[in-house]
C-alpha cells in the first residue's frame, strides 16, 4: 500500500500587498484587483509532504484545493513542485462556507481518497487568518491534530514525531497515525518547480477548464490520462446540503465596514535639528519620557 | 438565558494566564449586560488557588479538571473535557484567549458541537439582529468584530441559531480588572476519569524547551515599533539604540516581522499585542487596519514616514516627515542634550 499523504491548499486573494485600488468606493473588497495566490504556508505544508515523498519512494502527494475552477492553478503549481496529482472541491453550494462548512468538505473529500496516512495544511490562510480549517477537519475526520508544525522529525507507517513551533518555545509530539499537521511559517519554505515536471504537467486542466480551451485536447487526454485534474461536486462527495455554504455556515457576517479612523490634528515636523530638538523637549517636559 | 464560559489557559507556572484573566473581566461585563452568570474551565494539575485568583474577577463558578494527564496541555484531552462539560452545561457565549492553545482547542470544540467560532477578535459586545430573509428578531446576540482581509475592512460576525457563540481574542485587547476582591463563587470538581479515554492520548509530549516571554512590550510605556519603510534589519537596530536611551521597547508591524527584520514577538496588531502606551513612536509603518488595532489607544502617537500621505499619519499627534535612518539619530541626540 502507498502511503497517502493530502495536501490542504487554498487558493487566496494576496492581501499582503493591498494597493489603492484593491478597496471599492463603498468599503467592499475589489478580489478582482489582488492577485490570486497559493496561499503562503499551504506552500511550506507542501514542502512537508515533498520532503517525505523524498525519503520514502513508496510516498503518494495529493493536492486538494476547494474553490472556484480558478483555483486549478495551485493543483498545477502544486504538481509542478512534485506533487502526484490533485483534486479540485467545486460547486456553488459551498459559496459563502464559514470555516466549518469549509472543513465538513473538505473532510468529506480526504474521506473519499482513504486510507489515507497524513493530512498536511498551511496553519492559516492569508485572507482570514483564522487557523481554524486544520483543527476542525481534523476533528471531523476522528484523527488526531498537531497544529504549528516546524519539522517532521521521524515518521513510519504507525507514527510520527513532529517539532511544534509554540508562541514560548519548540515542543516535540509523537502522534499515531493518521493524523493532520498544519504547518507553521518557520518550517523551511517550499521547493521551486522542477523544468521536467512543468512540461509534463503544463496542459492538465480540469473538466471545466477544458470546456473553455479553444483547442482540442482530446487526443493528448486519451494518450495521457494523468493530464485530468478531477473536479468534485457537493454530489460527487455525497454532502448534506444542509451543511454546506451558507446554511452550513453558523457565522454570518452581519455588517462590514472601510475603516473611518477619527482624524487627529496631527502636528507637522519636519527632519530638521530645530523641529526633532524641539520635539525631544516637549516630550520631557510633559513627562512622556524621561 | 444560559451563562458565560471562559476557558482559563493553565501557566508553565500552573498559576493563569493573563489573557484569560483579561477575558474574564470582560466576561464579567457581558454577563452583567446579559444578567447571567460568569464561569470559568480550569483544566490542568495542581492549579495554584484557582479559587482566591479567580473569585475576585467575578466568577460564580469554577469548573475544575483537576488530573495528572491534563498537564502540560495536549488538545485532545482537553477538548474532550470542555465538549462534554459544555454539551451539559449549555453556554450561551464561550470566550478563548487567542494563544498557541486556545487557537488549537477552540476550532476542535466548535467542529464537534457544531457552533461558530470566531478568532481575534478586537471587540465583543451585544446587540440585537434582524434577519430581513426570514423576518425573525434575535435579541441580545453576541456582536463579535475583528478586522478581516488582511486587516483591510472590519468585519461584525454573529451566529444567530447555534450556540454557544464562541470567540478567540489576543492577549492585550481586554483590560483585566478585578471585579470585587470579596466575590466568591463555587467550585464543580469534573469528573475527570469518566471522561477520558485511551484514544485521547494518540498525541504524547517528548520534549518541551519553553520560556518565559522576554519581551514585555505590553506593559511598556514606551513602544518604538517600526514597519516595512525600516528597510533592514540592520536600520531596525537603530531602534533598538533608541528603545535603550529612553527605557522603551521595541515593537514591529506585521510586514517588518514577515520580512523577517524582528522576531514575531513583538508584532503589534491585530494579529500581535495590543499596547497601549504613553508614547508610540511609529518608523516607517504605512498604518494598515490591522496594526492600528493594536496601537490606537496608545495616549500619544509619533509617526516617522517619508509618505506624508501614509495613513497612520491620520492618528498620529506628530508626524515628522523623513527618513528613519535620518530621524532617529537625531532624537537620540537631543533627548541626550536635554535630560538630566
Amino acid at each position: 500500500m502507498r502511503f497517502r499523504i493530502i495536501v490542504l491548499a487554498k487558493q487566496v486573494p494576496d492581501t499582503r500587498n493591498v494597493g489603492k485600488d484593491a478597496m471599492k468606493a463603498d468599503g467592499t473588497v475589489n478580489r478582482a484587483a489582488l492577485p490570486a495566490i497559493f496561499n503562503p504556508e499551504d506552500l511550506h505544508a507542501l514542502e512537508q509532504a515533498l520532503s517525505i515523498k523524498d525519503k520514502i519512494p513508496y510516498a503518494e502527494v495529493i493536492l486538494l484545493t476547494m474553490g472556484p475552477t480558478r483555483a486549478a492553478e495551485i493543483i498545477r503549481e502544486a504538481m509542478y513542485r512534485g506533487a502526484d496529482r490533485g483534486f479540485l472541491i467545486t460547486d456553488r453550494k459551498f459559496a459563502g462556507s464559514d470555516t466549518l462548512a469549509t472543513s465538513y468538505a473538505l473532510s468529506l473529500a480526504v474521506k473519499k481518497l482513504a486510507p489515507y496516512h497524513l493530512v498536511v495544511s498551511g496553519r492559516q490562510a492569508i485572507d482570514g487568518d483564522t487557523a481554524q480549517v486544520g483543527p476542525q477537519t481534523a476533528e471531523k475526520l476522528g484523527i488526531p491534530q498537531i497544529t504549528y508544525a516546524e519539522e517532521i522529525l521521524s515518521l513510519d507507517a504507525k507514527k510520527i514525531i513532529v517539532k511544534r513551533r509554540l508562541e514560548r518555545g519548540v515542543e516535540v509530539v509523537n502522534s499515531t497515525l493518521p493524523a493532520l499537521i498544519t504547518v507553521h511559517s518557520s518550517a523551511p519554505p517550499c521547493r521551486q518547480r522542477i523544468g521536467k515536471l512543468l512540461m509534463k504537467y503544463k496542459h492538465a486542466r480540469t473538466v471545466t477548464e477544458l470546456q473553455n480551451e479553444t483547442k482540442d485536447y482530446t487526443e493528448l487526454y486519451n494518450e495521457r490520462p494523468y493530464l485530468l485534474i478531477e473536479e468534485w461536486s457537493a454530489e460527487d462527495l455525497k454532502a448534506d446540503t444542509q451543511n454546506l455554504g451558507l446554511s452550513g455556515s453558523p457565522t454570518k457576517v452581519k455588517k462590514i465596514e472601510n475603516v473611518v479612523f477619527a482624524h487627529k490634528d496631527s502636528k507637522i515636523l519636519s527632519n530638521s535639528d530645530k523641529d526633532i530638538e524641539k520635539l525631544m523637549q516637549t516630550l520631557i517636559s510633559s513627562h512622556i519620557i524621561g | 438565558m444560559n451563562n458565560i464560559f471562559v476557558y482559563c489557559e493553565v501557566t508553565e507556572e500552573r498559576s493563569i494566564a493573563d489573557v484569560s484573566l483579561e477575558l474574564l473581566s470582560k466576561g464579567r461585563k457581558l454577563a452583567d449586560d446579559l444578567k447571567v452568570k460568569l464561569e470559568a474551565v480550569v483544566i490542568g494539575h495542581k492549579v495554584i488557588k484557582p479559587e482566591a485568583l479567580l473569585y475576585p474577577f467575578g466568577v460564580d463558578v469554577i469548573h475544575y479538571a483537576d488530573d495528572e494527564k491534563l498537564f502540560p496541555y495536549t488538545t485532545l484531552p482537553h477538548a474532550s473535557v470542555i465538549i462534554e462539560l459544555f454539551k451539559k452545561e449549555q453556554p450561551e457565549i464561550v470566550l478563548f484567549g487567542a494563544t498557541s492553545i486556545g487557537r488549537d482547542l477552540a476550532p476542535r470544540v466548535a467542529s464537534a458541537l457544531r457552533c461558530g467560532l470566531t478568532a481575534d477578535c478586537t471587540s465583543l459586545e451585544i446587540g440585537d439582529h434582524f434577519e430581513n430573509k426570514t423576518q425573525t428578531e434575535y435579541k441580545n446576540l453576541l456582536y463579535q468584530i475583528r478586522p478581516a482581509f488582511g486587516g483591510n475592512i472590519i468585519a461584525t460576525i454573529i451566529n444567530p441559531e447555534t450556540r454557544p457563540q464562541m470567540a478567540t481574542v489576543r492577549e492585550g485587547v481586554m483590560k483585566k480588572e478585578v471585579y470585587s476582591v470579596k466575590y466568591k463563587g463555587k467550585l464543580n470538581k469534573i469528573d475527570v476519569k469518566s471522561i477520558l479515554k485511551d484514544d485521547d492520548f494518540a498525541v504524547t509530549i517528548i520534549e518541551r524547551h519553553l520560556e518565559k516571554s522576554r519581551i514585555d512590550i505590553k506593559n511598556a510605556q514606551v513602544v518604538i515599533a517600526g514597519g516595512y519603510g525600516v528597510g533592514s534589519k540592520e536600520n531596525f537596530q537603530l531602534l533598538f539604540d533608541l528603545a535603550e536611551v529612553l527605557g522603551a521597547q521595541v515593537g514591529a508591524s506585521r510586514a517588518a516581522v514577515d520580512a523577517g527584520f524582528v522576531d514575531h514577538e513583538r508584532q503589534v496588531g491585530q494579529t500581535g499585542v495590543t499596547v497601549r502606551p504613553k508614547l508610540y513612536i511609529a518608523c516607517g509603518i504605512s498604518g494598515a487596519v490591522q496594526h492600528r488595532a493594536g496601537m490606537d489607544q496608545s495616549a500619544q502617537i509619533i509617526s516617522i514616514n517619508t509618505d506624508i500621505n501614509a495613513p497612520i499619519n491620520q492618528i498620529a499627534d506628530y508626524t515628522i516627515t523623513g527618513n528613519v535612518a535620518d530621524v532617529i539619530p537625531k532624537m537620540i541626540k537631543y533627548y541626550k542634550k536635554n535630560s538630566k
